[in-house]
């Protein structure tokens, strides 16, 4: 499923719409206006390197930073306001419209609980069952997400269980309260590649089954472009491109977006020497004043110390924070014909 | 389990032997027990029975021997001051002791565990730090000190309770206020820490992110885990039950086992020494069993012991 | 002929790993009879997901760990006790690089100081000349002489691991054992990383095992690729063959499982199960019960790792009865 953003960034009908998210820990700034929104049903990548924010925006979006956190802007989930919401508010839709799973499943299980009472206990809370009806449905759900001997893997402990096994056990667990998104936060990064592999396969399948959304932050752009239609490129606590994950691949618009593939190694074809991105990325606390990829940018000008490019639309359905980027295609959008 | 049970078992056994031992070889060490009893210028026949009498002509390793025999046997010997069996002698001094630790305990848990709790959730606020200064404050004051400040204030000062004695409940208010506050201090910021290492856990992040409201988070995920590490702590007190008031119980006056164990040291009375030195060796191997087994009962992982393999 | 740099020998390395409370020990080979050889100025590329033995080969390259049978030679001589002098000696002119470069550095010491220190240990150069060396070396591999006088925790990652290999470099290796070293980099640091890694051998000659878990990775460094599973190597070859061809039904699981930016140009294969476990070993090809080739026979009879047409080795009753096959019928 593919969706069109219109010119504003924006789909049509949006599941979750975030707009100027900003958070700073301890007064400096680590996200800087994060404009996002998701579709019913679609697949959303959030991709960048390590400290971009990809991860914090979600966490951000859901309350579940530390309290030193101070988060504003907006997050609307249909008329819900997300942020400074009251507890009670929260915990409806945390696990209820929103679930996330996270990296490292073995960490992310409770150790001393039965894995069964761990995601019993998201039935109970959203699915409004009880005593026997729990446990059936979390086998159900075991089943669901291919954990063999689902029956006595709810009485099974998250050590028992392999990593793989374990991150099946969360993502059971995040379905228990059929959310309308899933938030999958590097989910397969701690997972061996075969293991990755099936994991992946299996959000695909649960999304295909049951029209769920899903948000897979990654630093992978491999996994992300197999599993997203739609992918958001973060730099420095911003978003700096976004575009159907295809022609994101194919023609991306962004230096660094471009300079991301570039330094990734291919798998087939010729063998050439990487062209890595110089430099590093820069600290929260000392951002250059205008683009802060401009310092390792090779397309850098003198206009890009004067300010922070806005993301701005390029051509269909494609944004790219960048006054130096090309116009992908050069054609003109359709005008909305209104009625 | 069971292994576990018996490997545990079996060097807590070690570990009272080792008590044991030492408790002789310290003692023949220091001095010997017949010129000390009968003084040194007691006429050398009487010294000579004497030495007899408690088989102290022997050879050292026979007196080790026949010592482990007797312990063995539950025989611990009578003390060489009034020739009462130890056993009885150390056994009517020990509900003394425990009416002391005993309510002691009781405080110490009873703020010590809610307190590092309310801090741990609550850091650094104000309450937080109030806690922690008392905590600090708490167990770096010894015991003597602190028994005899709250002596000065509330018996000397204020004339509200006794300073020593043991006459009424009223004489065991300042003991057990002396005892209770260090361990609590000490209990408090270990449950903090405890609960603050517990709280930055990933899985206390995917309860919340699963819907669970925060006090059922704390409640039902982090304290079963912060619970491990704090039993730890807990044991060691429990296991201190029968020893830990020596100081106070002094300072107290208190006839105690404590008290007991500094006048038997004093008098070189061998048997009364052992005695309590193996009482004190017994609780404390056996509250240190109780808390592995209950480690088995808290973590799974400890439970079924499955041992990483290499990579 | 010279001797190779560095061959192992069916080298084997077992431990003993406990099963439960009341399960006695047992034995596990984590390396299992795995032969390798790395020649001078070429990198060898290992790779293989957790529990593979990997890393236990990595370290039996080197003499870090004995092996319970087989040899290591370098230079075609016996590896030395280890902690014996002639080891020692050795070990200067091999030298290992982690995926954690933190955890490898001191902290308390500045980097110039800390690729310093092997000057010092082994006697090289005259000691007012041995900082200016090390400067040489920091710019060798990208650092500034600014950065060379910061404490690891002032540098990034990127720059840590550049630090890490200009200390390795110090003596003048002519081995150099890569474990993850680019893992816990980000992409745009990662490649930088491995230009690095792949200019320095040029110019130095330099022979490397490089094992990573990351086919991407392990393609663009490696001139021979070798593929372990559960202690053993199933198939090895040139590195464009190898990953472009492969002849094991795990290596095109692996190739396939790849993540790959962009369009796919192969169907993928998704491997059921989980990871191998080196304590409950199944019988025969220890991968026929995630293997979607395995028929009867891989089920009884432990396959060799024996030479294809190609060239290449694999160790793969099918990939043998195949080519065996394709053979006759041309």
């Amino acid at each position: 499923m593919s969706t069109v953003l219109d010119r504003f960034g924006t789909v049509a009908d949006p599941l979750v719409e975030i707009n100027g998210l900003t958070v700073a820990f301890d007064g400096v700034k680590v996200l800087h206006g994060i404009d996002l929104s998701v579709a019913r049903g679609e697949a959303v990548g959030l991709v960048g390197e390590s400290g971009c924010g990809k991860s914090v925006t979600w966490l951000a979006a859901l309350g579940l930073l530390p309290k030193k956190a101070s988060v504003s802007g907006n997050v609307r989930l249909g008329s819900t306001e997300l942020i400074d919401a009251e507890p009670d508010v929260l915990d409806t839709v945390r696990g209820g419209r929103i679930a996330m799973i996270f990296q490292d499943p073995a960490s992310a299980l409770n150790p001393v609980l039965r894995l069964g009472k761990q995601v019993g206990e998201a039935l109970a809370l959203h699915g409004g069952l009880s005593g026997a009806a729990i446990r059936a449905e979390a086998r159900r759900l075991f089943d669901l997400v291919g954990i063999p001997d689902a029956a006595r893997r709810l009485d099974a402990f998250p050590h028992e269980l392999s990593g793989g096994q374990n991150q099946r056990v969360m993502i059971a667990m995040a379905l228990a309260g059929k959310p309308d998104l899933l938030v999958a936060d590097e989910p397969t990064t701690a997972l061996d590649a075969t293991i990755q592999a099936q994991i992946l396969e299996l959000l695909t399948k649960i999304r295909r089954e049951t029209d769920m959304a899903l948000v897979l932050i990654s630093h992978d752009l491999g996994v992300i472009s197999q599993t997203c239609d739609r992918v958001c490129v973060m730099y420095a606590g911003r978003i700096i491109e976004t575009a159907e994950a295809q022609s994101l691949f194919d023609t991306p618009l962004h230096p660094y977006t471009q300079g991301l593939i570039a330094a990734l190694p291919p798998l087939e074809g010729v063998r050439r020497r990487l062209d890595p991105i110089e430099g590093n990325v820069p600290e929260p606390w000392n951002l250059p004043p205008g683009c802060a990829f401009a310092p390792r940018c090779p397309r850098r000008g003198e206009a890009c110390d004067a300010g922070v490019p806005p993301l701005a639309w390029k051509a269909p359905g494609r944004f790219a924070a960048c006054i130096k980027a090309l116009q992908a295609e050069p054609v003109r959008p359709r005008e909305p014909v209104y009625a | 389990m069971l292994r576990f049970f018996f490997l545990r078992l079996g060097r807590a056994a070690l570990t009272v032997a080792l008590v044991v031992t030492f408790a002789f070889v310290v003692l023949r060490l220091s001095g010997d027990p017949a010129l000390i009893i009968m003084s040194v210028d007691a006429p050398p026949e009487a010294i000579a029975a004497f030495r007899k009498a408690w088989g102290l002509d022997d050879p050292i390793w026979l007196q080790y021997l026949r010592y482990f025999s007797a312990i063995g046997q539950g025989e611990l010997g009578q003390s060489m001051r009034d020739g009462r069996p130890a056993l009885e002698l150390v056994a009517e001094r020990i509900p003394a002791t425990l009416a002391l630790t005993l309510p002691a305990l009781a405080l110490k848990l009873g703020i010590g565990i809610p307190a590092g709790i309310y801090a741990s959730l609550h850091r650094d606020s104000l309450i937080d730090r109030i806690v922690m200064v008392t905590a600090v404050a708490g167990f770096t004051v010894p015991s003597f000190v602190l028994g005899l400040v709250l002596v000065l204030i509330f018996s000397v000062q204020l004339g509200w309770l006794p300073s020593g004695g043991q006459e009424s409940w009223r004489h065991a208010i300042l003991p057990v206020l002396t005892l209770g506050i260090g361990g609590a201090a000490v209990l408090a910021r270990f449950t903090r820490s405890a609960m603050l290492e517990v709280l930055g856990q990933s899985y206390i992040r995917t309860a919340s992110a699963k819907g669970v409201p925060w006090p059922a988070v704390v409640r039902g995920h982090a304290l079963p885990n912060a619970a491990v590490p704090t039993v730890t702590i807990v044991g060691f007190m429990v296991g201190s039950l029968i020893a830990g008031a020596v100081v106070v119980e002094s300072v107290f006056s208190w006839p105690g086992v404590g008290r007991l164990l500094v006048v038997s040291v004093a008098n070189r009375d061998l048997a009364i020494v052992q005695c309590i030195l193996l009482l004190v060796a017994i609780t404390m191997v056996s509250a240190n069993l109780i808390v592995d087994l209950l480690y088995g009962v808290l973590d799974p992982r400890l439970r079924s012991g499955a041992k990483a393999g290499a990579h | 002929m010279s001797a190779p740099l560095l061959q192992t020998r069916n080298v084997t390395r077992c431990y003993g790993m406990r099963k439960g409370l009341l399960g006695r020990s047992v034995e596990v080979r984590a390396v299992d009879g795995v032969s390798l050889t790395v020649e001078r100025g070429r990198t060898l590329g290992l790779v293989g997901e957790s529990g593979s033995g990997k890393s236990t080969t990595g370290r039996l390259a080197l003499g870090l760990e004995k092996p319970d049978a087989g040899d290591v030679l370098f230079k075609g001589a016996a590896m030395p006790g280890t902690d014996s002098l002639a080891w020692r000696q050795m070990r200067a002119r091999m030298q290992m690089i982690y995926q954690d470069p933190l955890g490898a550095l001191d902290r308390r010491l500045q980097i110039v100081e800390q690729v310093r220190e092997p000057f010092d240990v082994h006697g090289l150069g005259q000691p007012k000349e041995r900082e200016a060396l090390a400067f040489a070396l920091l710019q060798s591999v990208g650092l500034r002489a600014d950065q060379g006088r910061r404490y690891p925790h002032e540098l990034s990652g990127g720059q840590r691991q550049r630090a890490v290999i200009a200390r390795a470099l110090a003596t003048k290796p002519d081995l150099l054992v890569c474990d993850e070293p680019v893992s816990a980099l980000d992409v745009s640091i990662q490649a930088q990383v491995i230009n690095l890694l792949v200019d320095i051998q040029q110019e130095l000659g330099l022979g490397l095992l490089f094992i990573s878990h990351d086919l991407k990775v392990i393609r663009q460094v490696s001139h021979r690729v070798a593929v372990m599973y559960l202690g053993r190597i199933v198939e090895e070859g040139e590195a464009d063959l190898l990953l472009s061809n492969p002849a094991h039904p795990y290596t095109e699981a692996l190739v396939s499982a790849a993540p790959v930016p962009g369009r796919r140009t192969r169907p993928r294969i998704v491997l059921q199960g989980d990871p191998p476990n080196p304590a409950a070993r199944p019988s025969g090809c220890a991968f026929h019960p995630r293997c979607h080739a395995a028929r009867e026979r891989c089920k009884v009879e432990s396959p060799l790792l024996k030479p294809m047409p190609d060239g290449r080795l694999a160790a793969c009753h099918v990939a043998h009865d195949q080519a065996n096959f394709l053979k006759a019928a041309s």
